[in-house]
This record gives C-alpha cells, sequence and structure tokens, in this order.
C-alpha cells in the first residue's frame, strides 16, 4: 500500500472546496447548482475511499495502520503523521458517512451556496484530519479547526435570532477548553521533547504531572463532549445552527471529546485517570439524570433532542472510564450509534423545519396522516434513540451499562434510570408531533417526505439495522485495539503500584 | 422449519407494513393471516416433536449478535417443552386473532397497518419464548412491548389512547430497567448470559456473593430479585401494573392477544425459564410468591367495582397473572405454566366475546349502558358462559371440569402444600379471589345480558350477531377453554409431567409442591370450588333478583366502594410522587440550574462581568490632560515608593 489513502480521504474534500473556491462561478444559480454538485461528489469520493480503509483494515493488530510521515517542523520534532486504529478508523468513517448525508439535506439552502459548500468541505477535512492525526500538534490545528468553519456555519447560516450569541458562546466555551489543552500540549513538548503521538503513548509521565495535565485536557475534552456543567453551549449551538450544521456537530464533533479521552487521558495519563475516575462519574451521572429530566421540559424539538445527546454522551464517558472490555467498546460504539441516531433526528426536525419554518413541539400533531413515510422514518430513529434492541441504539447503551456494573453497581443503577426517562422524553416529542388528529390548517399541506430526503434517510435507516443486528461488524474492528489499551491501562497502573480491583473480563 | 415458524410473521409483518397501500388492506391480510396459520400448523407439528417420552431440546443458532469480550451472546433458537406450549398458546392465539380481527376491523381505513403491527409482535413475542439467553430474551421483551405500543395507540386520534400507549411503554420501562440490571448482574455471576451455561453451573454459584449498591448481596437473590422487576412490570403486577387497565384503549383483539394471552404472561414465562437461578434464591420467591398473591386479590377487589367491561376483564387478567406468579413462588412452575395455558384459551375467548358485545352495541363498552342482549346475540352469549366457567374454575370433582378448574385449583393446592407462611398467605387469599373472580364474571354476564336493556334506542334496535368470520375463531379458543384443563393435566401436573418437561423447567426435590399438591387435604381442594359456586349465587342475587341491591350496597360501604371504583388510587399516588415531581424538577433544572446557575456564572457572567469593567475602564479616559498627568504622578510616587521600600528591606 503505497498510496497516501489516509492523506487522500483527508484533503480531497479541502481540493473539492478549492475548486469550488477557484473554479465555480457565473450567474448565481447556476453557481449554486455547479457548488452543490462539486460538494456533493467531493464528500461522496471521500466516502468511497474511506471504505478502502475499512477494506484493507487489518483489525488483528493494535498498531496504527495506514500510516504516513513527513518531516513539518524537523527541528521542533513535529511532524505531519498520521495513522489510524481500530478506534480512530470507524470515526473516520462516520465523518465520512455523515458529511454527503448533509450536503444532500443542505440542497434548498439558498443563501450563500457557494460558500456555504466550501465551509462544509473544508470542516469534514478538519474532522477527519483530527482522527487521523498523530501528532498531537497536528491534532491541535485540526481539534481547533474545526471550531472555524462550525462558527461560521452557525453564525451565518443560523436560524434563530439568537444565532450570534449561540456562536459565541460555542466559540468561547471550547475555546476556554482549548488553551488550556494547547497548555497542557506545550508542558508535554517540554517534558518529552516530541509531540508524536505513538510516542507519548509509551512515555511514562510523572505522577504530579499527570494530574495537572489530565485537568488540562479534561476541560478541553468535558467541553466538547459535553459533560455536566459545560453543556450549556450545545443546546443554544444546536437551536440556531442550521440542520446540517446540527447533524455534524451532533454526529461528529461531540465525538471529538470522546475520542480525545480514549487517545490522550486514558492511555497517556492512567494513574491520573484512575484517580479522576469517580469524578468522571459522578459527572456523567448528573448528566444523564439532569439532562434527561430537562429534556422532558422543552417545548423545542431542537432543544430536546440536545439535551438528549448530552445524556447519551453521559453513557459514553461512563462507559469508557470502565475500562472494562464491554464499557469501552460499548462507549465508541455508543459514540458512532449516536453520531447517525441524533443526525437522524436532527434530519427529521429539519424535515418539518424546511417546510414549516418552526420547532415548535405544539405547533405541530397528527403529521402521520399526511405524512405517514415520514412518521415510519421518525419512529425509527425514535426508537434508537431509546434504546430499543435491533436497533444500535441499544448495543452502545448495553454495553456500557454493562461495564458499569462490573465496575459499580451504583453507577450502573443511576445511569440506568436515563433509559426510563430516555423512554419518556422521546415518546412523548413523538406522540405530540406525530400522532393525534389532523386539526391545524398549514399542517394539512404539507408534503410527505421527497424523494432526495428519502435518499438521506435510506442510508442511516441501514446502518441503525445492521448496527443493532449485527454489531459485529464494528466491534471486530475496535476490539483488539481496545484490549491493547486496556492491557496498557492496568499495566501502568500496576507499575505505578495501584491495586486494580477492576477485572477484565 | 423451526426458522420458518419464527419469522413467517415478520415477513408477514414487513410485507404489509411497506407494501400495505400497493397490496391493499386486503392484500396485507392475506398475507400475514397467512403467514401466522402457517406458522401456527408449524408449532403444533414442533409440539409434538419436542413433548413427551423421547424428545429433546435443541437450539437452532442463527448468527453471532454481540462478541465483545467474555460477553458472547448469539441469535438463536432454543427449543424444548417450555418453548412448545408458549409456541402453541402464541400462535394459535395470534393465528386466531387475526382471523377475528378481520371481521372486527372491517370498517377500519387502517387494516394494513393493523396487521403489519399484530404480526410484528407475533414475531416479537416468538423470538422472546424461543431466546436462548437473557439478551435475546430482552429483544423479544422490548420488541413486544414496542408492538403493545404501537397497537394500544392505534386509535391515535384518541387522547387517552395516546396517553395510554406511552404509559404502557415507560411503566414496562421501569420495569426493563431492572430487568437490565438482572442481566448484568447474571453475568456477573457467570460471565454468560446464554442459558445452557448458566443453568448448567447455577448450584455452584449458590452460595455466591456481589456487592450491589453498597451491600454485600447473595448473588443469585438479587439477579433474579432484579430479573423479576422486569417481570412485574411486563406482567402487570402490583406496583407496575397500571398500564394495563389503560391498555385496553387498543382495538379488542389487541387485547385478547398481547394484553390477556401473551405478552402479558412474559413474566411468568421468564421466571419459569429461569427457575434453575430461583430454585436457588428461596428469598426471591418468597417475594415473587407475595407480590403474586397480593396481586391477586387486589385486582379482584378492583373489578368487582368497574363498568366498563374491557376494564373488568383487564382486572380480572391481571388477577390471574397474579395466581401464575404466586404458583411460580411455591416453586409450582408446571402449574403456573399450565395456568398460563389454559388462561390464554379462556381470557382470549373472554376478550374476543366482549369485543363481539362491543361490535353489537355500536363499540358501547360501559357495562351500565348494555342488558337484556343475549337473546339477540345467543352465539356469543354461550361463548361468553363457557369463557367465564372456565375462568371461574367451575368443574364437578373427579368427573370433568372447564380448564380453569384443572389449572387455577392446582395453584391453590400447591400453595397450601408449600406448608410456608407465604404459602399460606397466598393460598387464603387465592381463595378469597376465587370468590371475587366468579362474582365479577357473573356480575359481567348479568348486567351485560340480561336484564332490562338500558342501551339507547338506537343502539338497542341495532344489536346483531357478529359475522361468522368472528365467532368461527372463538369455537377453538372456546374447545381449548373447556377440554384444554382436563387434557392437558396429566401431561403438565399429573404422572406424566416428568417426561413431558424433561429439562425444561428445574424444581429442587425438597421443593416440588406440585407432586405435594396431590396430597392436599380436601376441604383445601373444595373449598375454592365452593366459594366460587358462592361468588356465582351472590352475583345472582345481587344482579338478578334484587336489581336495586348493588346499588344499596355500594352506597353503605360508600369509602370502601370509592376506593375501588378508583382503583386503590395507583394512579394517583404516582401522578403525585413520581410525575410531577419529575416534571417540575425538569422545569427548575432547566431554567434554574442551566439557565440561572450555570449560565448566570458561566459565560453570561463572565460576559457581562467583561463588560462592566470595560466600561468602568472606558470610564477613565476622560480627555482632560491634568487627569492623566495626575494618574501618572500617582503612578511615579507608587513605583518610587516601592523601588525605595523593596531597596531599604
Amino acid at each position: 500500500m503505497t498510496w497516501p489513502l489516509l492523506s487522500l480521504v483527508t484533503f480531497v474534500p479541502l481540493a473539492g472546496a478549492a475548486i469550488i473556491f477557484l473554479i465555480v462561478r457565473g450567474p448565481a444559480e447556476e453557481t449554486a447548482t455547479n457548488a452543490r454538485w462539486m460538494a456533493l461528489w467531493a464528500s461522496l469520493l471521500t466516502f468511497v475511499l474511506s471504505l478502502f480503509v475499512w477494506f484493507n483494515f487489518d483489525s488483528s493488530t493494535p498498531d496504527f495502520q495506514f500510516e504516513e510521515h513527513m518531516d513539518w517542523f524537523p527541528h521542533l520534532g513535529i511532524a505531519y503523521h498520521v495513522g489510524v486504529d481500530g478506534i480512530s478508523m470507524l470515526f473516520v468513517l462516520l465523518c465520512t458517512l455523515l458529511t454527503p448525508l448533509c450536503i444532500l439535506a443542505s440542497w434548498k439552502i439558498a443563501d450563500r451556496v457557494k460558500e456555504y459548500m466550501i465551509a462544509f468541505l473544508i470542516l469534514e477535512t478538519m474532522m477527519i484530519g483530527m482522527f487521523c492525526a498523530l501528532d498531537f500538534v497536528l491534532f491541535y490545528v485540526f481539534f481547533e479547526g474545526v471550531l472555524i468553519p462550525m462558527f461560521i456555519i452557525i453564525g451565518v447560516w443560523g436560524s434563530g435570532s439568537r444565532r450570534v450569541y449561540a456562536a459565541f458562546k460555542f466559540f468561547l466555551f471550547t475555546l476556554l477548553g482549548s488553551v488550556l489543552m494547547l497548555l497542557a500540549l506545550l508542558a508535554i513538548y517540554l517534558e518529552v521533547g516530541t509531540t508524536d503521538i505513538p510516542t507519548l503513548l509509551i512515555y511514562h509521565f510523572p505522577a504530579g504531572m499527570q494530574t495537572w495535565l489530565w485537568l488540562a485536557m479534561f476541560a478541553s475534552f468535558a467541553v466538547k463532549v459535553p459533560m455536566w456543567p459545560v453543556h450549556t453551549w450545545l443546546p443554544d449551538a444546536h437551536v440556531e445552527a442550521p440542520t446540517a450544521g446540527s447533524v455534524i456537530l451532533a454526529g461528529v464533533l461531540l465525538k471529538m471529546g470522546g475520542y480525545g479521552f480514549l487517545r490522550f487521558s486514558i492511555p497517556m495519563l492512567p494513574e491520573a485517570t484512575a484517580e479522576f475516575t469517580p469524578l468522571i462519574y459522578t459527572l456523567s451521572v448528573v448528566a444523564i439524570i439532569y439532562t434527561s429530566l430537562v429534556a422532558m421540559a422543552q417545548e423545542d424539538m431542537k432543544k430536546l433532542i440536545a439535551y438528549s445527546s448530552v445524556a447519551h454522551m453521559g453513557f459514553v464517558t461512563i462507559g469508557m472510564f470502565t475500562l472494562t472490555t464491554q464499557g469501552v467498546q460499548g462507549s465508541i460504539y455508543q459514540m458512532l450509534s449516536h453520531g447517525i441516531v441524533s443526525g437522524a433526528l436532527f434530519l427529521c426536525v429539519g424535515v418539518v423545519y424546511d417546510r414549516l419554518h418552526t420547532r415548535e413541539i405544539a405547533r405541530f400533531g397528527g403529521l402521520v396522516n399526511n405524512m405517514p413515510r415520514y412518521a415510519l422514518v421518525f419512529m425509527i430513529f425514535m426508537l434508537a434513540s431509546v434504546g430499543l434492541p435491533g436497533t444500535s441504539g441499544f448495543v452502545g447503551e448495553f454495553l456500557s451499562l454493562l461495564g458499569a456494573f462490573l465496575a459499580n453497581t451504583w453507577v450502573a443503577a443511576l445511569a440506568a434510570i436515563g433509559v426510563i426517562l430516555g423512554a419518556v422524553y422521546m415518546l412523548s416529542l413523538y406522540r405530540r408531533v406525530i400522532f393525534g388528529k389532523l386539526v391545524k390548517e398549514d399542517l394539512k399541506l404539507l408534503k410527505d417526505l421527497s424523494a432526495r430526503e428519502i435518499a438521506v434517510f435510506a442510508p442511516l435507516i441501514a446502518m441503525v439495522l445492521w448496527m443493532g443486528i449485527y454489531p459485529g461488524s464494528f466491534i471486530e474492528v475496535m476490539e483488539v485495539s481496545v484490549d491493547h489499551l486496556i492491557q496498557n491501562y492496568q499495566v501502568a497502573l500496576e507499575q505505578a503500584g495501584h491495586a486494580t480491583t477492576i477485572a477484565s473480563r | 422449519m423451526e426458522v420458518a415458524t419464527i419469522f413467517l410473521p415478520l415477513i408477514g409483518c414487513i410485507i404489509a407494513g411497506l407494501f400495505g397501500r400497493t397490496i391493499g388492506a386486503r392484500g396485507a391480510m392475506a398475507v400475514t393471516v397467512t403467514a401466522v396459520c402457517v406458522s401456527a400448523v408449524l408449532s403444533i407439528i414442533l409440539f409434538f416433536q419436542l413433548t413427551g417420552e423421547g424428545s429433546e431440546a435443541y437450539t437452532v443458532t442463527l448468527f453471532t449478535f454481540i462478541d465483545s469480550g467474555a460477553f458472547e451472546v448469539s441469535w438463536a433458537l432454543r427449543f424444548d417443552a417450555l418453548t412448545a406450549v408458549m409456541l402453541i398458546v402464541v400462535n394459535g392465539v395470534s393465528s386466531m386473532v387475526h382471523i377475528y380481527s378481520i371481521g372486527y376491523m372491517a370498517h377500519d381505513g387502517h387494516r394494513a397497518r393493523f396487521f403489519s403491527y399484530l404480526s410484528l409482535f407475533t414475531f416479537a413475542m416468538l423470538m422472546l419464548i424461543t431466546a436462548d439467553n437473557l439478551v435475546q430474551l430482552y429483544f423479544g421483551w422490548e420488541g413486544v412491548g414496542l408492538a403493545s405500543y404501537l397497537l394500544i395507540g392505534f386509535w391515535h386520534e384518541r387522547e387517552s389512547a395516546r396517553a395510554a400507549a406511552v404509559k404502557a411503554f415507560v411503566v414496562n420501562r421501569i420495569g426493563d430497567f431492572g430487568f437490565a440490571l438482572g442481566i448484568f448482574a447474571v453475568f456477573m455471576v457467570f460471565g454468560s448470559v446464554e442459558f445452557d451455561t448458566i443453568f448448567s453451573s447455577a448450584a455452584e454459584h449458590a452460595d455466591a456473593t456481589f456487592t450491589f449498591l453498597g451491600y454485600e448481596v447473595h448473588a443469585l437473590t438479587c439477579a433474579c430479585l432484579l430479573l423479576f422487576m422486569g417481570a412485574m412490570g411486563k406482567s402487570a403486577q402490583l406496583g407496575l401494573h397500571t398500564w394495563l387497565p389503560d391498555a385496553m384503549e387498543g382495538p379488542t383483539p389487541v387485547s385478547a392477544l398481547i394484553h390477556a394471552a401473551t405478552m402479558v404472561t412474559a413474566g411468568v414465562f421468564m421466571v419459569a425459564r429461569m427457575s434453575p437461578l430461583f430454585e436457588y434464591a428461596p428469598d426471591a420467591l418468597t417475594v415473587v410468591c407475595l407480590v403474586g398473591a397480593a396481586t391477586a386479590i387486589v385486582a379482584a377487589t378492583i373489578g368487582i367495582t368497574q363498568n366498563d367491561i374491557k376494564r373488568v376483564i383487564a382486572y380480572s387478567t391481571m388477577s390471574q397473572l397474579g395466581y401464575m406468579f404466586f404458583a411460580l413462588g411455591v416453586s409450582a412452575y408446571s402449574a403456573a405454566i399450565f395456568h398460563l395455558m389454559t388462561h390464554a384459551f379462556f381470557k382470549s375467548l373472554l376478550f374476543l366475546g366482549a369485543g363481539s358485545v362491543i361490535h353489537a352495541m355500536s363499540d358501547e363498552q360501559d357495562m351500565r349502558k348494555m342488558g337484556g342482549i343475549w337473546k339477540q346475540i345467543p352465539y356469543t352469549y354461550t361463548l361468553m358462559w363457557i369463557g367465564s366457567l372456565a375462568l371461574a374454575g367451575i368443574g364437578i370433582y373427579g368427573v370433568f371440569g372447564a380448564a380453569g378448574f384443572y389449572s387455577k385449583d392446582l395453584i391453590l393446592e400447591s400453595a397450601f402444600a408449600d406448608h410456608s407462611w407465604f404459602g399460606d398467605i397466598a393460598y387464603w387469599l387465592g381463595v378469597v379471589a376465587a370468590f371475587l373472580t366468579a362474582f365479577y364474571s357473573w356480575r359481567l354476564i348479568i348486567m351485560t345480558f340480561h336484564g332490562p336493556s338500558r342501551a339507547e334506542e338506537k343502539v338497542a334496535a341495532h344489536v346483531h350477531e357478529s359475522s361468522w368470520v368472528m365467532l368461527g375463531p372463538l369455537v377453538p379458543l372456546a374447545a381449548g377453554a373447556i377440554f384444554a384443563g382436563w387434557i392437558g393435566y396429566d401431561a403438565f401436573a399429573g404422572h406424566g409431567r416428568e417426561a413431558f418437561w424433561g429439562e425444561a423447567l428445574f424444581v429442587l426435590h425438597a421443593n416440588d409442591t406440585v407432586e405435594a399438591a396431590h396430597h392436599v387435604p380436601f376441604w383445601g381442594k373444595i373449598l375454592p370450588l365452593v366459594l366460587a359456586f358462592g361468588g356465582i349465587a351472590l352475583a345472582y342475587v345481587v344482579y338478578m333478583m334484587r336489581p336495586g341491591m348493588a346499588g344499596a350496597i355500594a352506597r353503605a360501604t360508600r369509602p370502601v366502594y370509592v376506593f375501588l371504583l378508583n382503583k386503590w388510587y395507583f394512579d394517583e399516588l404516582f401522578h403525585w410522587a413520581v410525575v410531577r415531581p419529575a416534571n417540575v424538577l425538569g422545569r427548575l433544572l432547566w431554567k434554574g440550574g442551566d439557565g440561572a446557575v450555570i449560565d448566570g456564572l458561566g459565560p453570561n457572567g463572565i460576559a457581562s462581568t467583561t463588560r462592566m469593567v470595560a466600561r468602568q475602564a472606558s470610564r477613565l479616559q476622560t480627555g482632560y490632560v491634568y487627569h492623566y498627568v495626575f494618574a501618572m504622578l500617582v503612578g511615579a510616587v507608587g513605583l518610587v515608593t516601592w523601588y525605595l521600600y523593596t531597596v531599604s528591606a
């Protein structure tokens, strides 16, 4: 394999953006059409390329694969180094799957189409680059780079009157964390003398330093996840963001935090991780119950789903920090599943928002009567969000909770309350929007899903069922990497003299 | 064949659901009814292969489901005697209900959707009963919950139906919360959730303990109680029962299939399936027994005051489920499953009969607006009699009896024979409940069919017997209600039981109450029957001979009557204790927690502080030179002072 496959996957979208920027011009109408098609093709090409990564991936080794190494600042030991393992590879696929669907879902955007498509393609490059990066500086560049197009997408194409407030809130919250991570990055560089991630992964940081590094990174990742109490930017950002923006935000951006924990905090700082695990548990359990209750009180569809995202990500952080096979696999699975399901739910909201320009739950009711296909699609994702067995939501949630039970029964029992509350808010949302008599005049005119919309939803439905019925395809990919992670963690703890109570099963 | 039996209904469901508009309602009905009927025929064949001498249990593995570390689960179909009985029950009742629905739903505009849901339910139920591990069981468990939710809310234009649907799902979720934790606990103890593995090593872990919520607990007791919590939700046991009466908002065939014959018995099935674990958790069995006994009596007391014909039968179902649970609680698993089977016949018969009445009365369900119609709908009337006889357990000792006569009495005798304090409680509560059962059954019959007509004239003029497509399916069910007990007794509970059950049920030798039940003193055996006759007689006196008497009794015992009529105020209790606080808390956390505290102190607070500081700072820039000079002077003095101070120090 001599092709720089990962770089291709990463930079094809950027090339597409460049082409749109430089070449696509002419009358406004024509520009818009060309920009849309160009963006779609670029993202589809990326997706196809990423499939090659999957097909050629060797899931029997925890090593990084498809590695590329190029000197960047050789005198500083900073390089362009990329590669994927069983954990990051799946996230790359998640990005490449969601982006073309987002572009397709944004077909009706009429305002500054060219710039919109450029922003999305740049966003895709940043996201993929972040998941592939094997150099901390490179990672940091992409990690922060993601913010810029997202900030613009919310601020410019957002829908509400408070979009600028939301965009700033989003930016400030995440930037605050980022500043601390930059400090951590500098500290690490000064300590180790390199920012190469594979090297860092085997470096043993002194215990005192671990604590500070861990907290600095935690500030950054916790905001991204988001964990309670730094989650309040998310509902605002979602409400104001355009549909596709919400999809990427929920689908991929939230995963950056979880990925960060898995890539940096846990393997590099095992002792601090063990020390802070109770903190993570507490915050996650609070997040699950608190935001589920808050979700029950919401009147805006997007806000409700946004709060449900916070709750679902609570399962992710719990599962991850149990450091049991089931917990970590479940938490990765939950992230992938949530990426698809919550993305799809935002698309579902987008469908009615496009038609009626409101997201207020009370404005709807009885849509099943004139939009039966929409009702079915919404039902599937609603059930997946609730974690019904047979859908993707179940596997991740179940395994995370199982891991939690093995590690700490209190955590599992409290977190499982979220499963009940999840059913309450999702079912009542569905009931108020879809069921009932169709009485409102303007609702009667709504048309069922168009062919384009079905094309957006079909792959997502297929994924939800595939991941729900035959999860093996995905668990197999991450299995060895996760085992490797857990083993290293335990070895590190043993060497550090901690008695580990968590059996590895 | 095994795979076809299970998956045919799914195929029917998908075809009817996705292509319902293309093939039309007739096409959808043809597909689903055929699929389920074929599946039912296959079930009968399987039944004979799986039970009796020389039959062996086996598992058909399909493919891997979840494989995460040591946690390995497959999609697999397990066939043994217990599955075989459930196959007959599920597919038998389901096929009859499918056929019945052709007539019952004839005027509905969404028949394709309805039949698709019914088949979806059947498939999920089949997955539940053939599961060979707890996770697949959970899949079926939640799947039937989904189908139940969809079917209760089928007439979603009614507000009450929508509310009932959500309530059913959520209350079941509360039970599933325990069930899921139970699965985790089982995995923690056994390192597996596959039945073969856990059952074979249950004895080794009989004394195992683990830490649960900070307490060192007996592992199997804890796991079994958690699993039982799931059963309480699904089988509407006291505390988690409030969804079942509301579920009557669904179309009547749904009530018959899901909320009487099959889904609500899933909890009973599950406990029986897990008998190898429960046997080593005697404390858990005690709880099961007491909850069951309490449910049996509470539901029966509510049943005697309700006026909605379907609700009466719903409470009756709940009460009968209570019987099954206390049978499980005294280790009489085979008695519980026996009653599960006979109950499926007579209760679905009663529900479908009630549906036929409702159909005849132009969708009226209030028994106070019925009466005097037995001559107009004689077949329905006869069938309802058969169902009620079976439910009340009427028979002639030593000769012949209707289905409940064998199965219910066996349960009571087993409880008696257990000779434990909780067995005695269950026996006496069960005996009283048997009296109440007979009473409300004949109250139902008399109020519905006898006396003067209390219906509106238009309705009364329109009373008509149902078509044959509705009455036909009742005939096999009626046959079951009459003969199932008589035929099945020997195999389920008599001398043939060991050969019949094989390894499917597990009872420790010391706990063999079904065997001991044969040696119960005569008065213990005959008492329920006597009381049942007493209940019938009382109903006859109160509602037939002295029509004013019911009202008089209700007035005389007003507080009790109101208490029962309001269903022991369980709904109100939950509303005030759980639902309202949750909603208030949600609002509070949103506006107060997120809005005022986090955002107020966090981003908004910092932003406003920054703004304020900036405003103050900008005020310093006055533009007057002497202000600046003065400030510089102060600064210079300050610096010099500091310098001198540090130098001298």
